[in-house]
């Protein structure tokens, strides 16, 4: 009885509402409803059906169609999602004040390069990069010191995990009332955000060798110094990355935010502050493009260092199979 | 005991050990401001006399943790929370608990919203391969963006729409938890093994009875640890979406009108209000995580 319940059930639920009837049922529906909508129903299906289509193909494919389809799939995704943004800031007749449409943004995006590219040598290379470069430093050399001696990792892993979660973006308003407008107190923001998270991923990891490994470098004579360079260090990197790639985007946000509270006339949160105020909003959204960019990037460059150095962990070689 | 010393007495002495640079900083800084009072009044200070005063100043640099604690229990327990206005009974903006509820209820609410929305996405996305491929990048994508530093600008868009009050903020707050869970729900609902996947195929088991009898269950230990991530980063959302605003009330309001009027005690108990507030939320979410799996049979 239950077997037979369930052969009756072999189309799953969740494919039955995108069945072609219930497709031209929503798009009369919608028609009647308002035409602009069937227009952008229209375009989401097509890229839909689309991608449906290609992720089906490539699931029986070749290796190369595999890899086509994984680039392919969330490129058409995206630019879909663009298009229908452009279409219904177009067809709605959204006010440029609410939402520009991407087509111009992209436009004050190109007619703005100079003082964008101005704000993020400001914002990212002297802000947030040195403060990141401080702030990871700084928390690796801790991490090294608190390892020597089990009674402080007992004491600093649940205080650093309790600073981690913490709102430390507070401490904005203050670091920029001690290290004024400029840069430093950019930078001394993106200290306090990255340190914790990353002294608490570097704890871990210089903890991750396990017992067999250190009793092999005992059998060596290993010394101290030794054993932390050959076994501890390496072990560690792991979770290194995992704290070096959350933070870049920590960086990011210390560094936009502290700029809120005050900053010089350059800057990409004093550009978004002010474009706001003036309400050229595709002004501002050209800037959170360049703060998407520049996450990305920096994300981007932390990933390849990570599979570059720890080329050897299960989770990069399952990744290259 | 034994076992309860052994982990209290580090935690102890580790935050001995900053609320001691903590005092050594103040004084620090403190004291440029009580030798330039002292050189204009033309008298000179002993050393012991310098300290005293860097403890006690009212616009400090940075203040002394007991000053720190003395406003928050002054703005907690040493006001009302509600006053009487004009008849009525409304929250009282001298009070830090009001100041905290005017925070905590769109960090509540927008986490609601997006763990759920996180979850229902996690579930879409394990059913169906074209989701999977076309979504997950972004998701993953979308963790290296800074969005939280462009949050204000979503709350001056959506209350030029015309939607203010709690909705904006805790949309923000939404934004934020939502892709922890996603991922973090994605990876749980993957987690069952190809074993137990076959056993559910030969009851010949519909994909929401797999669903719903091993996939959600086996997820549960990634959800609650994505969970307490969303929730830390949701109140870190709503107290940003607060700051370039204008908003008058609420823990990021506190901290930005401190900032303007360089009431730096209160900059420092509005900080703390939001620690502890983000300490008991994932204390609360640790709570139900243990209760739940416990009650599975994963807990220990």
């Amino acid at each position: 009885m239950r077997a037979a319940r369930g052969m009756a059930r072999r189309v799953p639920a969740w494919r039955v509402p995108v069945g072609p009837g219930v497709v031209i049922g929503g798009l009369v529906l919608a028609f009647l409803l308002d035409w602009r909508l069937v227009l952008m129903l229209a375009v989401w299906l097509g890229a839909w059906g689309l991608n449906a289509g290609l992720a089906r193909g490539a699931a029986g494919g070749s290796a190369g169609a595999v890899t086509g389809a994984r680039v392919a799939v969330p490129v058409i995704f995206g630019l879909t999602l663009l298009g229908l943004w452009e279409l219904a800031v177009r067809l709605y007749e959204v006010s440029p004040v609410i939402l520009p449409a991407p087509s111009a943004i992209a436009v004050a995006f190109a007619a703005n390069t100079g003082t964008l590219w101005a704000d993020f040598v400001q914002t990212i290379l002297r802000g947030a990069l040195p403060g990141y470069a401080i702030g990871c430093g700084a928390a690796v050399l801790v991490a090294l010191a608190v390892d020597r001696s089990r009674f402080l990792q007992r004491g600093v892993m649940p205080v650093g995990s309790f600073l981690a979660a913490l709102p430390i973006v507070g401490t904005a308003p203050i670091l920029v009332m001690w290290f004024g407008f400029g840069p430093a107190s950019k930078a001394a923001v993106v200290v306090a955000m990255v340190f914790f998270p990353m002294l608490v991923n570097a704890v871990a990891g210089l903890r991750a060798s396990d017992a067999m490994q250190r009793d092999l470098m005992h059998t060596y004579a290993a010394s101290g110094w030794q054993e932390l360079v050959k076994l501890r260090l390496p072990n560690a990197l792991p979770f290194v990355f995992n704290g070096l790639k959350i933070c870049t985007t920590l960086a990011l946000i210390g560094a936009i935010v502290a700029e809120f509270f005050g900053s010089p006339t350059v800057g990409m949160g004093f550009r978004i502050k002010i474009e706001v105020g003036r309400l050229a909003m595709d002004m501002v959204w050209a800037e959170i493009a360049v703060a998407a960019l520049a996450g990305s990037a920096f994300y981007g460059l932390m990933a390849l260092a990570e599979r570059g150095l720890t080329f050897w962990h299960p989770s990069q070689r399952a990744r290259m199979r | 005991m034994r076992r309860i010393s052994g982990a209290v007495l580090p935690v102890l002495v580790v935050v001995g050990v900053i609320v001691a640079i903590w005092y050594a900083s103040a004084i620090g800084m403190n004291r440029a401001w009580t030798l330039d009072v002292a050189a204009r009044q033309g008298i000179t200070l002993t050393r012991a006399e310098i300290w005293a005063d860097a403890m006690v100043q009212d616009r400090p640099r940075l203040p002394a943790p007991h000053q720190v604690l003395a406003e928050l229990w002054a703005t907690t327990a040493g006001e009302p929370a509600f006053r009487e206005r004009r008849g009525t009974l409304t929250g009282n903006p001298r009070s830090l608990f009001f100041h905290a509820y005017q925070t905590l209820a769109p960090t509540l609410l927008g986490f609601v919203i997006g763990g759920m929305a996180g979850m229902a996405l996690a579930i879409a996305i394990v059913h169906n391969r074209a989701m999977d491929m076309s979504v997950m990048p972004w998701a993953i994508a979308s963790q290296t963006i800074p969005i939280l530093a462009v949050a204000p600008i979503v709350i001056v868009v959506l209350n030029a729409v015309g939607l203010t009050g709690l909705v904006p903020k805790s949309l923000i707050s939404a934004y934020l938890s939502f892709f922890p869970v996603v991922v973090g729900m994605v990876k749980g609902l993957r987690s069952p093994g190809a074993m137990d996947m076959d056993l559910l195929r030969t009851y010949s088991a519909s994909a929401a009875q797999t669903l719903w009898k091993l996939r959600f269950p086996a997820s549960l230990p990634f959800l609650f640890a994505s969970l307490k991530v969303a929730v830390a980063a949701a109140l870190v959302g709503t107290i940003v979406a607060e700051l370039p605003t204008g908003a008058r009330f609420g823990l990021g309001a506190r901290l930005l009108t401190g900032s303007y009027y360089g009431q730096t005690i209160q900059i420092w108990s509005a900080l703390f209000m939001a620690a502890i507030c983000a300490a008991a939320l994932v204390a609360v979410l640790g709570l139900i995580e243990r209760a739940t799996l416990r009650r599975m049979g994963l807990g220990a």
